[in-house]
């Protein structure tokens, strides 16, 4: 069964051109339609036993001597698809960087401290129910070449496969209140109606006492398309 | 729908050590490879390789290039698939010096419902908002890609650019495929 196409009214543009980068690599040549095929609509499974315990804590699985600096934190949420149905047993991965703005990446050379102790990867796989958690450190922003004094807002990197190739998704978690939100153009590249649902919710009932706070993060892939195939 | 899709975000150019840690040498162990298959699976041996290319014609050191592919019987692995043989394989862009992508595989079988031996193509790089698809055919399978839906749904010049050139060497069989995000050679991206 074909999945919901891709709604470009929540996606952004391939070539759009206040985030720099995009004009030299988004296609230019309108994307060829593909009638789902069985290539489109199966994708790769992934077990539980393929992850590590502490593969969903990044404030434990990077840990030389010590524990990360920073706020602790508890991003959770569920995997849907747009019809409301939970996305069960998917593969979550995520990256960030650490409380002061630092990528481990190599290429990361902005002038801010490394965290001996935080990594910034870490993956998970939804429950039965479509729930997934994470723990980490609330990344700080940091500074990109894109246009003077540009600076990323406070993100988490996601990246989902969902049932489907077809339904993979790669995005990133905002949070709420970041001033810096409304200058950036990754953030504002996606459709305006859209731009609230990449903003994590502040939640008092996920946050835990005398611990860490508690961001819910809520992700829609897409659906089952249930039209009826004409014959 | 009751609900309405996440919109998608640029993977960014520092996922490496959290997708592809192995490959760059960081810490995570990786949950993929670029490599999909095990000692024991069956099929012919190939490596997919060749370059991602930017509107200048310039390499792209930073792309993220995800392979999806049935084994030599033509079938897609499942739940409970078979064993060493998973079909998918991720790999970046930084790591050879020439900034190519590259799969050792096992060259996939043509499927049941008549479409030709191919790899589905998943490209994620900095500068790239939203995913696209593409897909590698095989030269030497020009029986199987003349009556192939999908590319006999486009114009010729446009085919071409979905079709890799293989070559035999001494260390096995390699197919050579660029993949170019714009200009005159641009590669067919598809809406899937």
């Amino acid at each position: 069964m074909p999945f919901q196409a891709r709604d470009w009214d929540r996606h952004p543009a391939l070539i759009y051109p206040p985030y720099k980068s995009t004009v030299l690599r988004g296609p230019t040549r309108p994307l060829i339609p593909l009638r789902q095929t069985i290539s489109e609509t199966t994708g790769p499974f992934f077990s539980p036993e393929d992850l590590d315990p502490n593969d969903n804590d990044l404030t434990k699985n990077g840990r030389v001597n010590g524990e990360p600096l920073g706020e602790r934190i508890i991003v959770a949420g569920r995997v849907l698809d747009e019809g409301g149905h939970p996305v069960p047993n998917s593969l979550i991965e995520v990256w960030q960087a650490n409380a002061a703005g630092r990528y481990v990446h190599l290429v990361d050379d902005h002038d801010a401290p490394l965290d001996p102790n935080f990594q910034g990867g870490g993956r998970c796989m939804t429950d039965g129910e479509g729930n997934y958690r994470f723990y980490t450190i609330k990344p700080g922003a940091y500074p990109w070449k894109n246009h003077p004094n540009a600076w990323r807002p406070n993100h988490i990197h996601f990246s989902l496969f969902g049932p489907a190739i077809a339904t993979r998704l790669v995005t990133q978690m905002y949070f709420p209140g970041d001033p810096l939100l409304e200058m950036d153009p990754m953030f504002q590249s996606a459709p305006a109606e859209a731009r609230d649902s990449l903003i994590g919710r502040f939640s008092l009932d996920i946050t835990e006492a005398d611990f860490a706070l508690g961001y819910i993060f809520d992700i829609v892939l897409r659906g089952k398309d249930a039209t009826p195939v004409q014959q | 729908m009751s609900h309405k899709q996440t919109p998608s975000q640029t993977v960014g150019p520092y996922f490496a050590y959290g997708l592809t840690s192995d490959q760059y040498g960081y810490r995570l162990k990786s949950l993929l490879q670029p490599y999909t298959t095990d000692d024991n699976t069956i099929g012919e041996r190939i490596r997919v390789i060749g370059h991602v290319l930017d509107g200048n014609g310039n390499p792209v050191d930073d792309a993220m290039i995800e392979s999806w592919q049935a084994n030599a019987e033509g079938r897609y692995s499942g739940p409970s698939g078979n064993t060493g043989f998973k079909g998918f394989g991720r790999v970046g862009t930084g790591s050879d010096p020439e900034n190519r992508f590259w799969f050792n595989t096992i060259k996939p079988g043509a499927l049941e419902d008549g479409q030709a031996p191919h790899l589905n193509l998943i490209i994620f790089m900095r500068g790239l908002l939203s995913h696209v698809y593409t897909r590698i055919y095989f030269s030497d399978e020009i029986e199987a890609n003349s009556h192939d839906l999908v590319l006999n749904a486009m114009e010729e010049t446009r085919r071409a650019t979905l079709v890799a050139k293989r070559q035999e060497t001494p260390q096995g069989i390699v197919y050579h495929f660029d993949i170019h995000m714009q200009g005159d050679r641009e590669t067919v991206f598809f809406d899937v």
